[in-house]
């Protein structure tokens, strides 16, 4: 049939778009790009509908539930106190781990890692201590003796692409939520944490800190990845379009506009200077777009 | 106010490279090896950069495996690592578009930026890129046909690993300053990879199992590349703690 390289134009055969996408996916995409335009009507350089939804987990001290497009992110943090290490005595510590369960995405199969997830694991952990946004010095209790160990764990639930941005969006959500719990010091000397049960009988002993609050957070990092494919630039990809054009940028700003991180590992397209230029004006604007619907979402939070 | 870095180098200045091919022969002994998480980053980021690199579909249906072992990390590893499996790959014989050429560039807190750090200047700075650039082509074609919209084709970057926070003013400058040096970095392994490639014209044989070793300091590398009947392309990263 004369119809499969004009498939994309004959709306007739609905058949024909579906099997030219599954044949020829580049030249699928190729020809949207021409138009400047992608597969799902957006232009090139906007990403997809974020929202997030604070307080996702009810049982954890914080939590956020991200998504931007179809990627979901679940993130959720377990305060334990612990005792500091030696050369930090008023600090306390951040321990991040990212999962991608069998449920996330066809590829990852039950009982086998997905290759991805030891990648953005490290990634998040490396971008959300170097960018500063947690000051550890406020998870200290008692110097020297106490200290918070905060647990961050990130479930992915939908893998669409640009999945360290769901994520970073979806930690920095859950830190923004979090309550540090109440505690004081029981007869033992240890610190333990005052339980919803006690809360209304008097308190043998004082609380270690009055009541819960919320953790200080300095400038905040946002994320977005781009996919360079000649002289095309496309943010936030798809799945879908992360496996045809191989070549990611992903970059990490803080809300003074500070490079936290710049990430292309490689990919047959080379990132010339201006290419980068061009992909740091795209992430400051969505750095304005996500402070916004975070801002938004912590007012919702407080509203209730 | 200049830098003063211990082992008397300039900022500009990188560590001497020796890159040698081929020297030994020994048998691979008992190693113990983890596996950590900065494992995997670098094995991604070192299949991603050199599978840009190799034209895999001159060989169709082989396996390239790539195993880097590092026996001592003094700083820069990443860069070392892929500036290594690049010598590695040429001396195996497997057909690429361009050597890759790796750099590290960091910034003290002072906002000097500096290249190529050892290990305990690394712990200091502020901030560190690394970089990658493709080898500067020299072409039979007139002047001018190597450039993509006004630039030059190595001036491109390959790959990009940042750690720590720095403005985007820096960056572009650790951009500026990694050029200039994978440039320089570029004209030495050409020249020195010329020299030892000898006259083995059996280096694309692919049937028999091959085992290559590269000693790049402190860096070892070993490359399979044999027929499998499987397109696959792998990497593996390991170090050895004493």
């Amino acid at each position: 049939m004369g119809g499969s390289a004009n498939g994309a134009t004959d709306l007739s055969s609905e058949m024909e778009v579906d099997a030219f996408r599954r044949l020829f996916p580049l030249r699928f995409h190729e020809r949207h790009l021409v138009e400047s335009v992608r597969p799902d009507a957006r232009p090139l350089g906007k990403s997809r509908e974020t929202s997030l939804a604070l307080g996702a987990v009810g049982s954890a001290d914080g939590s956020a539930l991200a998504k931007i497009g179809c990627t979901t992110m679940l993130a959720a943090i377990k305060m334990e106190v612990m005792t500091p290490a030696t050369e930090a005595p008023d600090e306390g510590c951040v321990a991040i781990d990212f999962h991608m369960p069998a449920i996330c995405s066809p590829i990852v199969r039950p009982g086998r890692p997905a290759e991805a997830a030891p990648v953005v694991s490290k990634q998040l952990s490396d971008t959300i201590l170097s960018s500063g946004m947690i000051d550890l010095k406020q998870l200290s209790l008692v110097s020297g003796k106490a200290a918070w160990m905060a647990y961050l764990d990130i479930y992915c639930l939908d893998a669409d692409g640009a999945l360290f941005d769901a994520a970073l969006l979806a930690a920095a959500a859950a830190f923004s939520h979090l309550q540090i719990p109440v505690v004081s010091l029981n007869d033992d000397g240890r610190i333990v944490v005052v339980s919803k049960q006690n809360e209304g009988e008097k308190l043998k002993n004082k609380p270690v800190n009055e009541e819960k609050r919320k953790l200080k957070l300095r400038s905040i990092p946002f994320a977005l990845t781009c996919i360079l494919h000649k002289n095309y630039i496309l943010a936030d990809p798809t799945a879908e379009e992360e496996s045809i054009m191989e070549t990611l940028i992903t970059i990490v700003l803080d809300s003074s506009c500070q490079l936290v991180s710049l990430y292309k590992p490689g990919g047959p397209a080379f990132a010339f200077e201006s290419v980068v230029q061009d992909c740091i004006a795209l992430s400051r604007q969505r750095v304005r777009e996500l402070q916004t619907i975070l801002n938004e979402a912590i007012s919702d939070m407080e509203v209730d | 106010m200049e830098v003063d870095r211990t082992d008397g180098r300039t900022p500009n200045q990188r560590r001497p490279v020796a890159c040698t091919p081929r020297i030994l022969h020994r048998a691979h002994g008992s190693a113990s090896w983890t596996q950590g998480k900065p494992e995997r980053e670098y094995e991604m980021v070192l299949k991603k950069t050199l599978q840009s690199i190799c034209l895999l579909n001159v060989h169709p249906n082989t396996t390239t495996s790539i195993v880097i072992q590092v026996v001592n990390d003094d700083g820069a590893l990443l860069p070392c690592a892929i500036n290594a499996a690049c010598a590695a790959l040429v001396d195996a014989g497997i057909p690429l578009k361009h050597l890759a050429v790796a750099i590290c560039c960091c910034m003290a807190e002072c906002g000097h930026i500096f290249l190529d750090p050892s290990k305990i200047e690394e712990q200091k700075v502020k901030a560190f890129v690394c970089l990658v650039f493709p080898n500067s082509m020299v072409s039979v074609l007139p002047q001018g046909s190597l450039r993509s919209g006004g630039e030059l084709m190595e001036h491109g970057i390959i790959t990009s690993v940042t750690h720590g926070m720095m403005a985007v003013d820096d960056y572009l400058r650790c951009l500026k300053l990694g050029r200039a040096a994978a440039a320089e970095l570029s004209d030495l392994s050409r020249s020195s990879l010329k020299l030892k490639a000898g006259n083995d014209p059996s280096k694309a044989a692919i049937t028999r199992l091959k085992t290559f070793m590269t000693a790049n300091g402190n860096i070892y590398i070993y490359i399979y590349h044999y027929l499998s009947g499987l397109p696959i392309f792998k990497i593996l990263f390991f170090q050895i703690y004493p």
